[in-house]
């Protein structure tokens, strides 16, 4: 036998987005560790955005050429097809647009590792120390985010899920206010993240152990061939699911996400809540429906229950939170269980599932987009001592800052899914899709999917109580003697809120051209 | 006939621009929000030029559409996918719309000039004029769009503006109220309109007026809607029983009256219900008899307002009322009836609006003063004033060969023979129509001065005198032109049918000449009471039947005692039992979910390890579902 070592072809163009962010990423640690520290600022945000917009560029050619690869690449570790190149495109966007949420002053802490509330602290605040290293940490996971969703096999899947969440648990820490909060979150959030992430792996394991391979296409063949009620096979696909249905925060895995979501510094939340849901769903979509495929009769009834009840769970808590930053970690919860509708619409053809693909796309565009609007919104309500996140303190923000609280209003009625805004097409889409799936299955399934989307509808119905109630609060309450104070926001945070909104109206109004663009992506479907 | 088919715009020309119509003050409105401060120097003058430009370019569209054959005057033009495989978005630009869309972009045109002047004291000139422009792209939109859904966010979108510039004064507590009160009454409507669209969709699977197919008889379906539809446009144009917020929308300022409470938006009933004509409201059927009902009411009902009327806007509002009320009567009468009614719609958007900026510009002399008792004699200060005025007064009366003497000639006409009873009641609004308009001139330009001892009433500016002028020339000629020969019915007829026979116009009919009689009286009768004899400063007590009119029929104290009042006692009922801590009816499901919100809540400990514990939990149990599913 003649050992020969075959040399890894790696298809650079293709795989350009991703290594442009990991590359700059890279260079950021470089700068922390050889700039002098003022001016390592003035490095790194340019370095960063720069590098977003430049791997957003890359993905828009690949999209313009046209020429997608038709296989896998970089020796099956990646498929970069129509669904990845949308979801990238929809995370560069999100991310850059976080940066800029990041960049704004007094978000982050001035040195992470003092006591908080020493001596230490207050030395480092006024020397007007920070934490540069934000950026590249950011990078690292915008470039997990980015792999996680392309992964061809599982093992790639589970570096992507490392890479995106270990900065993630890091950068949950660093709050300049609340510090103990924030601190916290990002323990409670690494704790339940790595047992998670022992799930999954558990449950690569376990599907290696029946498939001989972690490659989706090798999982899908051999249960073509094999038995498909192995034991095996049912225990590791529910493991797997544990740990993906984590990232996404559907019930009864979602109890990290308020937590986390509160105590985290709140352009970090933005992120989270817009680049790690659109990853997660992505990466969601590429196991069960490309890897499990043939299990669908098998996962579906299970996956009814969680999308069920995480969207009656997410909505109805909500209702009783008295913290901004939670409710929307709330409705967060509920929107994965949109999502997961979605997911469940598969069909037994593939012009059907691009149609539930279409929807799910569209629908992760348009709810990241309002979602880093309606925190980066937050940000700028503040207290003297950090955010004003008590909900009575918006009370009657509507007479002193009526712009910035009819923006507000405008982003929860998007969440709320009302006409002439772009969450309305979201959740029409989604449901459609959902009903349409059912009606071609047939017999009990289509009674079982319309009831899903009546268990959507009623929850959208018990979320719009919830969304109304901030804006009743914001504009027909008589606002508080010592309210907080609207900080001057900086053009960043301005460009953010504009185009968050801008699109929000956009799609609202015109659909059409955004549908096209995801039923572009996803008419190409998933590599198999 | 029927109306001709709806064909496709294909490509080029005024007409695959008409969207340029509503972009306009779409445009003009967002800039003048968005820059807010920094246009208010300019402000006005961008608003105006947005105005005049959505203006040039229906001219333009008219005229291409004029160089067309009959059968190729309906052009849908397609924009955009809106609600995927529901509605597409587009505009259907046909004899119709297009004549809305010269009144609108033309009176508004006109308006906008005239707010120059009236609001130039304003601070906040700038907002009203986004508000302005708002109104005029939401109504343009409603009257452009090829489809309910289009039509039904225009209705909202001009209800919005309405509420804005009702409410434009909020310092004012009344005109806040004003404001509330036009919005919560129009709900009514709005949502008449909505469970009609929804009842057309679920029946036909289509809201596009392009897919919709003229009907021959009635079945109890249409009926439901064209009720349904009624409702809705009972709401917008303060048709009985829904007219209660249009005497309170006069808080608003003169302009927006003239524009918004006369000439246009109070107007969309009418062209809903001539739009959803042949699809549900055909010749003789119990939908159209009921608008005709509805119509004849509230023609008695708002000119028997307009009679005890001391406040001028409020006496116009009710002749607002009136006048509709003659457009929903025609609307009730099939072809021929609708060819009227549009055309009383369009004088009526000019005389009325002569009418209301006249009274504006009497005002605006007076210190904003509008109680019609300390006027008089006003004639020879305000010359242009009074004489414009003095037009749209002969022409609201019907004074012979005056435009709406020839449009309100046609409607009687037309309803005499069409429902005796209901024509009959027209000719005696006529007559109330000739007290009314009468007693208004006479106290305001004639008879002794009874001002307040600090006003210098004193000619309005030219901005605000040349739009009175172009107002009432078009009040003079705009009738005759319209309807001798049938030019508007034959304009029309393409897109609302074209009747059985074509009507002549009599000018020494029996029912024409009731009509004049009546009128005659009427103004003598005014003229003995308030032109010879003296006018009381202070308003008298009156006899029972003043009363009734003064408080608006009781139509306040019907809604009160009939809604209100029952409302809430449901309400207090509601909160009693609640109290109580009995889950009502009410609110048993509401509660239900706040506490079981509360409950659940409780499960967010906070700790870590009871999370990890979820966590576990639910692998086990997902894992055992899944191993189960896949065991049965």
């Amino acid at each position: 036998m003649n050992p020969t070592i075959e040399f890894p072809t790696i298809e650079y163009a293709t795989l350009a987005p991703l290594l442009l962010v990991f590359g700059a990423a890279i260079l950021g640690v470089l700068v922390e560790a050889f700039a002098p520290r003022y001016l390592r600022k003035s490095f790194q945000v340019p370095l960063t955005l720069l590098s977003l917009i430049g791997a957003f560029a890359l993905v828009i050619v690949q999209v313009v050429r046209g020429d997608l690869p038709t296989g896998p690449v970089a020796m099956g570790a990646l498929a970069i097809d129509g669904p990845t190149l949308f979801i990238w495109g929809v995370i560069l966007v999100l991310s850059a647009v976080c940066v800029l949420l990041i960049n704004d002053e007094g978000h982050f802490v001035a040195s992470a590792a003092s006591v908080p509330g020493s001596a230490d602290e207050e030395g480092a605040e006024r020397a007007g120390h920070e934490h540069t290293e934000v950026y590249p940490l950011a990078l690292f996971a915008v470039g997990g985010m980015l792999m996680f969703p392309a992964a061809n096999d599982l093992l790639t899947m589970f570096v992507g899920l490392e890479v995106m969440s270990l900065p993630l648990y890091l950068l949950c820490g660093l709050a300049r206010r609340r510090r103990l909060l924030s601190q916290e979150a990002s323990m409670k959030y690494f704790l339940l993240g790595a047992f998670s992430s022992a799930f999954f792996l558990y449950g690569a394991a376990m599907v290696y152990g029946y498939a001989g391979t972690v490659s989706f296409a090798g999982i899908s063949q051999a249960m073509a061939q094999g038995a498909l009620l192995d034991p095996l096979l049912l225990l590791g696909f529910s493991l797997l699911g544990v740990g993906l249905l984590f990232k996404i925060g559907a019930a009864p895995f979602q109890a990290w996400k308020p937590d986390v979501y509160q105590g985290a510094p709140t352009p970090i939340t933005a992120l989270m809540a817009s680049g790690t849901l659109v990853a997660a769903v992505g990466a969601l979509l590429r196991v069960f429906w490309v890897g499990l495929g043939n299990l669908d009769w098998n996962w579906r009834p299970v996956l009814w229950v969680v999308a069920a009840l995480t969207m009656m769970v997410g909505a109805v808590i909500a209702i009783t939170q008295t913290d901004i930053k939670r409710m929307l970690a709330y409705s967060s919860i509920a929107h994965a269980g949109f999502l997961l509708v979605g997911v469940l619409a598969t069909y037994d053809t593939g012009a059907g599932n691009a149609v539930s693909l279409q929807a799910i796309l569209f629908y992760l565009l348009v709810y990241g987009v309002a979602t880093v609007g309606a925190f980066a919104i937050v940000t700028l309500v503040r207290d003297p001592g950090g955010e004003a996140n008590h909900l009575s303190r918006w009370a009657g923000l509507g007479k002193r800052a009526p712009i910035l609280s009819g923006v507000f209003a405008f982003f929860l009625l998007a969440f709320a899914g009302i006409p002439l805004t772009s969450g309305f097409f979201g959740k029409y889409a989604l449901f459609t899709a959902a009903i349409g799936s059912g009606q071609e299955a047939g017999d009990s399934l289509g009674a079982w999917m319309t009831g899903l989307v009546v268990v959507g509808v009623i929850a959208s119905a018990i979320a719009a109580f919830f969304y109304v109630r901030v804006i009743v609060l914001m504009f027909f309450n008589e606002p508080a003697a010592d309210g907080p104070a609207i900080a001057v926001p900086s053009t960043g945070t301005v460009t953010v809120i504009t185009l968050s909104l801008l699109v929000t109206v956009g799609v609202g109004v015109f659909p059409e051209p955004v549908l096209q663009l995801a039923n572009t992506a996803a008419s190409s479907l998933f590599i198999r | 006939m029927d109306p001709v088919e709806i064909i496709q715009h294909t490509t080029g020309g005024v007409i695959g621009l008409s969207w340029l119509m509503i972009a306009f003050p779409l445009v003009g409105a967002t800039i003048l929000l968005v820059f807010n401060r920094y246009t208010n120097r300019w402000g006005h003058l961008l608003g105006v030029a947005m105005s005049l430009a959505s203006f040039v370019v229906a001219v333009l569209a008219f005229v291409e559409l004029l160089g067309l054959p009959e059968a190729q005057r309906r052009q849908a033009v397609h924009l955009w996918e809106f609600i995927p495989g529901m509605v597409d978005m587009g505009l259907l630009i046909d004899p119709l719309s297009i004549a809305f869309a010269l009144l609108i972009t033309g009176v508004g045109s006109l308006i906008h000039i005239y707010s120059i002047g009236y609001m130039s004291h304003d601070p906040d000139r700038r907002r009203f004029f986004a508000y302005l422009n708002l109104f005029v792209a939401a109504m343009l939109l409603l009257v452009l769009a090829d489809n309910y859904v289009g039509l039904f966010i225009g209705w909202e979108g001009v209800g919005l503006a309405s509420y804005l510039l009702i409410g434009f004064w909020q310092f004012k507590p009344s005109a806040a109220v004003a404001a509330k009160k036009a919005f919560v009454v129009n709900r009514v409507g709005d949502f008449g309109l909505l469970v009609g669209m929804f009842l057309i969709w679920t029946t036909f699977g289509t809201l596009a007026f392009a897919e919709l197919k003229p009907i021959t008889a009635e079945n109890p379906t249409t009926l439901a809607i064209g009720l349904l539809l009624l409702l809705g446009a009972c709401g917008k144009s303060a048709q009985l029983p829904l007219q209660s917020w249009l005497l309170d929308a006069m808080e608003g300022p003169t302009p927006v009256s003239a524009l918004i409470h006369a000439a246009t938006m109070v107007t969309a009933g009418v062209y809903l219900v001539v739009r959803s004509g042949a699809f549900f409201f055909p010749e003789g059927s119990g939908a159209a008899l009921a608008v005709a009902v509805v119509g004849a009411a509230t023609l008695l009902a708002g000119a028997i307002i307009g009679c005890a009327k001391d406040d001028i806007k409020k006496g116009l509002a009710g002749s607002t009322m009136s006048q509709i009320g003659y457009m929903m009567l025609g609307a009730g009468l099939g072809p021929v009836g609708y060819a009227f009614a549009i055309g009383h719609l369009i004088t009526h958007g000019f005389f009325k609006a002569d009418l209301f900026l006249g009274a504006g510009s009497v005002m605006h002399g007076m210190n904003d003063e509008v109680n019609m008792r300390k006027y008089g004699g006003l004639r020879t200060y305000m010359p242009v004033t009074f004489a414009t005025f003095f037009i749209g007064y002969l022409a609201i009366i019907g004074f012979p060969l005056l435009s709406g003497y020839f449009t309100k000639e046609g409607i009687i006409e037309t309803a005499v023979h069409a429902q005796p009873i209901l024509g009959w009641l027209a000719v005696a609004g006529a007559g109330i129509t000739g007290f009314y308009m009468s007693r208004m001139v006479f106290m305001t330009f004639f008879g002794e001065k009874r001002w307040e001892k600090d006003a210098h009433p004193h000619e309005s500016p030219t901005v605000m005198t040349v739009p009175l002028i172009v107002l009432s020339i078009g009040s003079v000629f705009l009738g005759g032109y319209l309807i001798l020969s049938n030019r508007l019915m034959d304009w029309l007829a393409p897109a609302v049918g074209a009747p059985a026979a074509r009507p002549e116009f009599h000018f020494t009919s029996t029912t024409g000449l009731a009509t004049l009689a009546l009128v005659a009286v009427g103004a003598a009768f005014a003229w003995y009471k308030y032109g010879r004899a003296e006018v009381p400063a202070v308003q008298p007590r009156g006899s029972f039947l003043t009363t009734f009119a003064r408080r608006d029929l009781y139509g306040d104290a019907i809604n009160e005692s009939l809604i209100m009042r029952p409302g809430q006692w449901l309400t207090r009922l509601a909160v009693f039992f609640d109290n109580r801590g009995i889950d009502g009816v009410v609110n048993g499901l509401a509660a239900g979910i706040g506490g079981s919100s509360g409950r659940l809540r409780r499960l967010q400990t906070g700790f870590a390890r009871t999370y990890a514990l979820s966590i576990l939990f639910g692998a086990a149990i997902l894992t055992g579902a899944l191993l189960l599913v896949g065991n049965i």
